[in-house]
């Protein structure tokens, strides 16, 4: 049962009920649709891009307590970095929830991302988890094309 | 002496027991179901994904390898003989098992998409033009979708759907009206994969022949838990997967009337599927063989034969009698708990059961059951319109077998209290 409450921990309990940034911005300028077919997960991406900065950033769809959650702490933590920033941040969060479990997670710099690891023991939903963050990435480079998991 | 005493009062008839038919006996007969996954006692409910195979399915495949393995229509000597001969009895089998007339009708395939496939890629480009109209149902598995897309694709032929209520019945009436002199082909479930319903397919066959229009009818769930009977039917082509009958993966059934079959072009070229091939001139095979091109899967066709036999062993009464009475068991269960909608309450309906809980995503409901031992298939099923339909993302799905127990059902409605309280 404990890798199941660490997996399902409050904070991402609450971010799936109460999810932040849930809606559209008006101000938009990158958007990117994500899709899991294996699950049916879609999520719309909403980035304020401006001087390489995330100005703003907010979301929107349907997905599980995973995937809606990660997206919820994603936007949360991206407001206000610079795209560098944002593409390095998708990499150590990538590396986190595929890494082997049992070994010492790397959580520098991840900040409240670290909640996030107890994924690595379920590996049917990393996907979940990184949905929200490839979205982002393709939103990044404006690519006008629907993300898909598989 | 005490010990034989003892054996025999364990012995006798158990409560669950429905006209002889006892489910302890019957799961002996599934090595896996003694298996533990992740420390507990492996509940499967996920069988209209695939079923679980009995002994003697394996058993029948293992021995091909080991004393018969060799290619088939081919070779002259023994172990060639032998192969062939149990390929065929295989399909000698199925011809008796669905009642259709002859042997040519029974064509093996990879599994019921295939044979969807193949009939769209066959007979579809030969007989389907630009403005024609294929009809199918609100319910159907993307394979029975998909194909008639390409083909419409291909040839500007249209799409008509029949809609269904909210019970996921099909509206007849609705059904009736798509008809007319532009309709070439209907296809259809029989029995739906997300919402259990069990279509009349009689009738649908009927109304269509009133209008001349021939009917596929998708059998891939109708098998595992209903006489199938061709003839009665009188479909013109019928479709299913070995591996949701007990059998071995990867191969499958076509049934084809055999005035249909004769007409339709090859659909794969290849060896065994030829009488003679010169670089000027290929006369095909007879039937079934002109649809059989390469070496198909034997061992596979063996499997499902034998798979047949025991569903054939049990008998569909047997096993109608005790599904129903764990779909009624699992209906009720399951209403218990205030927060869970069935999708899917047709009155006609299989031991199949889709549902959803207020809040809680049915991937987390999958990943939690998965944790207390219980298999159950969650997302969109391969019909993503039937989602749609009913206005919900995924569904949680417990698909029910002969080999399942009421006391698995409480398990699972035991784990679903598990979830809701790890989820708030």
């Amino acid at each position: 049962m404990d890798d199941l409450r660490e997996l399902y921990q409050q904070v991402i309990l609450d971010h799936n009920k109460n999810p932040k940034n849930f809606g559209k911005i008006a101000a938009a300028n990158r958007t990117a649709e994500g899709y899991n077919p294996l699950c049916g997960d879609r999520i719309d991406l909403y980035l304020q891009v401006e001087d390489d900065v995330i100005k703003d950033i907010s979301f929107e769809g349907a997905g599980c307590a995973i995937s809606k959650s990660s997206a919820s702490v994603m936007t949360t933590v991206l407001k206000g970095k610079s795209i560098a920033e944002a593409e390095q941040l998708f990499k150590k969060f990538q590396k986190l929830i595929t890494s082997e479990p049992g070994t010492e997670p790397d959580l520098k710099d991840l900040g409240k991302l670290a909640i996030f690891c107890g994924v690595r023991e379920f590996p049917l939903r990393v996907k979940c988890a990184g949905l929200a963050w490839h979205t982002m990435v393709a939103a990044l480079k404006n690519e006008n094309t629907i993300v898909s998991t598989e | 002496m005490k010990t034989v005493v003892e054996s025999l009062r364990v012995a006798g008839p158990p409560a669950y027991a429905v006209n002889g038919f006892d489910v302890e006996r019957i799961r002996a007969d599934f090595p896996i179901l003694r298996q533990k996954v992740r420390g507990k006692p492996l509940v499967f409910l996920d069988s209209a994904a695939t079923s679980q195979k009995p002994q003697v399915v394996i058993e029948a495949i293992s021995n091909y390898y080991e004393t018969q393995n060799a290619n088939i229509h081919r070779g002259v000597y023994y172990l060639s003989e032998l192969a062939t001969n149990a390929y065929e009895g295989a399909r000698q089998k199925i011809k008796e098992f669905i009642n259709a007339n002859s042997i040519k009708e029974i064509v093996f395939v990879r599994g019921a998409t295939e044979g969807i496939n193949l009939v769209a890629s066959s007979y579809g480009r030969k007989n389907i033009k630009a403005g024609d109209e294929i009809v199918i149902s609100a319910m159907e598995h993307h394979s029975n979708i998909v194909p008639w897309q390409m083909l419409c694709e291909e040839t500007g032929a249209k799409l008509r759907v029949i809609p269904i209520n909210d019970d996921g019945e099909l509206i007849l009436e609705e059904y009736q009206k798509l008809l007319n002199k532009k309709t070439k082909l209907v296809a259809i479930v029989h029995i739906s994969n997300s919402l259990g319903t069990i279509n009349p397919i009689k009738r649908i066959v009927d109304i269509a022949h009133d209008s001349k229009v021939p009917v596929l009818v998708d059998g891939a769930q109708a098998m595992p838990h209903t006489k199938v009977d061709v003839k009665k039917l009188d479909c013109d082509f019928f479709v299913f997967s070995s591996h949701k009958i007990f059998g071995p993966t990867g191969v499958g059934v076509l049934y084809a009337k055999e005035a249909l079959l004769e007409k339709m072009p090859p659909y794969q070229g290849g060896g065994d599927m030829i009488k003679s091939v010169t670089f000027e001139k290929t006369l095909y095979n007879d039937l079934p063989y002109r649809f059989e091109a390469g070496t198909p899967n034997i061992a596979g066709a063996i499997g499902l034969g034998k798979a047949l036999d025991y569903v054939a062993g049990i008998g569909y009464e047997n096993i109608a009698a005790h599904e129903k009475e764990l779909l009624r068991h699992a209906t009720e269960a399951l209403s218990t708990i205030k927060s869970l909608r069935i999708i899917g309450t047709a009155k006609e309906k299989a031991a199949v059961i889709s549902f959803v809980i207020d809040g809680i995503h049915p991937h987390d409901v999958g990943t939690i059951l998965d944790r207390d031992g219980i298999a159950i298939r969650t997302g969109h099923h391969c019909t993503q319109p039937v989602m749609a339909r009913f206005k919900v993302p995924a569904t949680s799905r417990a698909s029910l077998a002969f080999y399942n127990t009421k006391t698995e059902v409480d398990l699972l409605v035991k784990g679903l209290h598990h979830v809701i309280k790890l989820m708030s």
